[in-house]
């Protein structure tokens, strides 16, 4: 096993050097001549406005916790699928439970629009809403 | 070789965790909160827990931390003050952490270490898998009704609503 995650290893320092070395090189050798217009974002284009640290929309939160509950629903399926072919019919129906049950919990979160980026507010609307709640009812 | 390693792994994790704790842009802490995890799962490499290792790379490097960023960059704070967080009470908690250290220390030089002479296991999905699917099958799909819960309750919560 220490030999399979050597391998990994291996490959993360590699990961790492092959990123820096060209890094390093062009801090060597390029010349540097910082002016107001070179440090820009868009060095010619739109003038960035404001810091890149502003709020994110609530709807991110939401999106990265179902997220993470499918993530650890998935890590039950590496052992099933280890021995998957072994076990045969049983383990693709036992897997059907488990999964269908986190299904219901999809088409939750799908029916009461939690995966949709603008929310349906209104439901039934009437009188000046009424074009509004129409529209939105797709 | 393997202790280089793990010196080298064990360096990255504690390095880490310390710019976690010190570093005042809660931010940066969550960015080097990255390092730590992964040097866990290194660490859990060299206690023969290979599955674990892995779920500790999906889960945490890859779904929690992410979850971490957002939650800070969900605060409506951000823009009106730096995001910081001070030190508090130093004094106490340091001594509160020395006496821990000498507890932890002396527990640990102490301790009857149990040495096996077991076969060190090949790789343990395998056995995970097969013990999933049959002594534990219950549990299993257990498991997939909390993790069901878990996903409603967390989608009534972060919408706010009542």
């Amino acid at each position: 096993m220490y030999r399979d995650f050597g391998t990994v290893f291996f490959a993360v320092i590699m990961g790492i050097v092959m990123v820096s070395i060209p890094l390093i090189i062009s801090w060597l050798i390029a010349p540097s001549n910082k002016t107001k217009d070179k440090l820009d974002t868009y060095e010619c284009g739109e003038e960035a406005e404001g810091s890149a640290w502003l709020q994110f929309n609530i709807r991110f939160y939401i999106i990265a916790l179902i997220f993470l509950i499918f993530d650890v629903e998935v890590v039950f399926l590496f052992p099933w699928a280890v021995v998957f072919k072994e076990m045969g019919l049983i383990a693709l129906i036992e897997m059907g439970i488990f999964l269908l049950i986190l299904c219901a919990g999809l088409a939750y979160v799908w029916v009461k629009s939690d995966l949709e980026w603008v929310r349906r507010r209104i439901k039934y609307g009437g009188g000046r809403y009424k074009p509004l709640s129409a529209s939105s009812e797709d | 070789m393997a202790d280089l390693v793990f010196w080298i792994i064990a360096a990255v994790t504690i390095m880490s965790a310390a710019f976690v704790v010190l570093n005042n842009q809660l931010i940066y802490s969550a960015v080097a909160l990255l390092f730590t995890l992964f040097g866990v799962a290194g660490l859990y490499v060299f206690l023969w827990a290979d599955f674990i290792a892995g779920i500790q790379i999906l889960v945490y490097v890859g779904g929690i931390l992410v979850l971490v960023i957002f939650g800070i960059m969900l605060t409506n704070k951000i823009k009106s003050v730096r995001i910081s967080h001070k030190s508090m009470q130093q004094g106490v908690g340091g001594v509160v952490t020395f006496w821990f250290f000498i507890f932890l220390f002396i527990a640990l030089t102490k301790a009857p270490w149990a040495f096996s002479d077991a076969v060190e296991p090949v790789g343990t999905v395998r056995e995970i898998g097969v013990l999933l699917l049959t002594d534990f099958l219950l549990p299993f799909e257990i498991i997939s009704l909390l993790l069901l819960g878990a996903l409603i309750g967390a989608a009534v919560l972060s919408r706010g609503e009542s």
